[in-house]
């Protein structure tokens, strides 16, 4: 088990200077924003290795990176760790949970309260601990609980060229007033209908557009490059806003509009008391660094740089510190 | 559970078959709590995306038959090229519609024209197909006929060869016409909203509107089925008429 460890670690390193030395040599020089090796090693307690957790993800890059991350610290720590990532949706997710198919996954705290358990994205609090809260006490109504959230959200974004934002001058959502009824929006068909998207544009900003185009949310840049839209919906963490990050602008939802989500990792009731104590330390020591420069470069590893979720996990937890 | 005399669950008594169905209706014609914080649902927003998809439907179906009719028409008469043409028609039946969709919205654009293009892009194998097999099948006695008669090689297009081999043309345009209607739906994809904005967004519109939205599309489809049916029925000579009553696939 530690020999497997040693030469996975090694290859993975080895993998890693291959890349970073192609990656360099093609002239994709973005340089890495995760803190240098500031943590403490995660130690090995022996008395995990009883312990058999499956960590599971859903079916996005974010999340395959997130999955990656947990499993490869659980394993550090000690326990024998078996993965399902690539689950699919949150709903497939609960029930692989529910049903003890894996012990547990990432979740952001706006879509368990919205899918799970039918909060409207009004009542949904814009704090990581308000909203960590509500999720928390709802889930340990199920039997199940979750570890406080990383220190990142991801949320819905307004975003624009950033040549047309300097042309319209305009910062925050509040400046498009007066500005918005010449502009197209596009999103997800569904942000007609939701207050945390065009309705609160509508009704919390007081905004006309010109008109609303839906699209597949894989569009999303596209409609920007081409000129179809002026505006688009964007989530804060994607790896275009790092690998691009002057072409782009968030505008600001400066009246809170637009529900964040805060990823927190939730498990069961039964599978806590099982592992002891290091399972819920790893995992929040381990999701310290990521803020949110740090999971855009991590997707832009995996969506741009084409590597592995895994490869890219163990890059984070190695400049971290946490794993050599 | 409950269970038949021979052992069997029989399904229809199950708890959630039928209420399913009824909270789809109840979509269709209630205005209701979506998951989002507005109302969704309701007959005016329902007629709102059905008409979309009509419209795009119709706007697609016009391209295809001014594209395929004359070629499929043009070519059958000639007789030349039915390997191009029949192939052409299998081909489309295997091109999947969402890659054509997407590709298409990635090269030329998204909205409602664009995705018309794409839609009449499907919709053209099926008749182009049926219309070059149409008119190569008419009876040459019939043709041979028109000829005698002193008419022009268009004349006899139109006049003998065309209204002949109208059932085999309906047959495609039906089916073209099926297969653009429901792919419509995934417009809602690429910038124009169709009743695919029920299915495809259960976390607002609930299960209730992706099944109301599954049930109105495959509504849509057999309207158009029967109005094309009882166009086709219009359009046949009165001749054939008395020959196929009852056929014209």
């Amino acid at each position: 088990m530690v020999i497997n460890l040693r030469r996975r670690a090694l290859f993975a390193v080895l993998a890693v200077s291959v890349v970073s030395v192609g990656a360099t040599a093609c002239g994709g020089g973005n340089s890495s924003s995760t803190t240098s090796g500031s943590n403490a090693s995660i130690q090995s307690n022996p008395d995990n290795a009883k312990v058999t957790l499956t960590v599971g993800s859903k079916n996005f890059t974010e999340e395959y990176v997130l999955g990656e991350i947990y499993a490869q610290a659980l394993e550090a720590a000690g326990y024998k760790v078996k993965k399902q990532l690539n689950l699919g949706s949150e709903t497939v997710a609960l029930k692989a949970l529910k049903t003890g198919n894996i012990s547990g996954y990432p979740e952001y705290t706006s879509t368990a309260l919205q899918s799970f358990f039918s909060v409207k994205p009004q009542d949904i609090p814009p704090d990581a601990q308000g909203a960590y809260d509500m999720a928390k006490a709802d889930l340990e109504k199920e039997g199940l609980t979750a570890f406080p959230p990383a220190p990142y959200s991801s949320a819905n974004a307004l975003g624009t060229l950033t040549s047309e934002a300097k042309k319209l001058g305009v910062t925050t959502i509040s400046d498009l007033q007066g500005k918005s009824q010449d502009l197209t929006l596009a999103g997800p068909s569904e942000c007609r209908e939701r207050v945390d998207c065009l309705v609160g544009f509508e009704d919390d900003y007081g905004l006309q557009f010109k008109s609303f185009t839906p699209i597949d949310p894989a569009l999303r840049y596209q409609v920007l490059d081409k000129g179809e839209a002026q505006l688009s919906i964007l989530f804060t963490t994607d790896a275009q806003l790092f690998t691009d990050p002057d072409k782009y602008t968030l505008l600001t939802d400066d009246k809170h509009v637009l529900t964040p989500g805060y990823p927190m990792f939730i498990t069961s009731q039964k599978v806590v008391d099982e592992a002891g104590p290091d399972f819920e330390n790893t995992i929040v020591a381990v999701q310290k660094d990521l803020d949110i420069n740090t999971i855009r470069e991590l997707n832009a590893r995996v969506d741009v740089d084409k590597q592995q979720p895994s490869a890219v996990a163990h890059q984070y937890l190695k400049a971290a510190g946490f794993v050599d | 559970m409950a269970e038949s005399a021979t052992g069997m669950i029989d399904v229809s008594i199950q708890p959630g078959f039928f209420s399913s169905f009824v909270d789809a209706f109840n979509f269709i014609f209630h205005q209701q709590e979506g998951g989002g914080g507005t109302l969704v649902g309701g007959p005016a927003k329902v007629l709102e995306l059905t008409w979309a998809q009509v419209q795009v439907s119709g706007l697609a179906l016009a391209g295809s038959l001014v594209i395929a009719v004359p070629i499929g028409a043009w070519f059958g008469h000639r007789g030349k090229g039915e390997f191009l043409a029949i192939g052409l028609g299998n081909a489309g039946r295997a091109v999947p519609e969402i890659a054509v969709i997407f590709l298409l919205a990635a090269v030329i654009g998204i909205g409602l024209r664009d995705v018309a293009i794409a839609l009449a892009i499907l919709g053209i194998p099926p008749i182009l197909t049926n219309t070059f097999v149409g008119v190569r099948q008419v009876d040459p006695r019939a043709v041979e006929a028109g000829r005698g008669m002193g008419m022009s090689e268009l004349a006899v297009l139109t006049r003998v060869e065309l209204p002949l081999a109208v059932p085999t043309i309906m047959g495609g345009v039906r089916t073209a016409a099926i297969n653009i209607v429901a792919t419509a739906t995934i417009a809602s994809f690429v910038g124009y909203s169709t009743l695919g904005d029920f299915i495809i967004n259960p976390q607002v519109y609930g299960t209730d509107g992706a099944l109301a939205g599954a049930i109105l599309v495959a509504l849509l489809a057999l309207a158009v089925e029967l109005t094309l049916s009882g166009l086709q029925y219009l359009l046949t000579p009165r001749g054939l008429r008395l020959q196929h009553i009852g056929t014209g696939a």
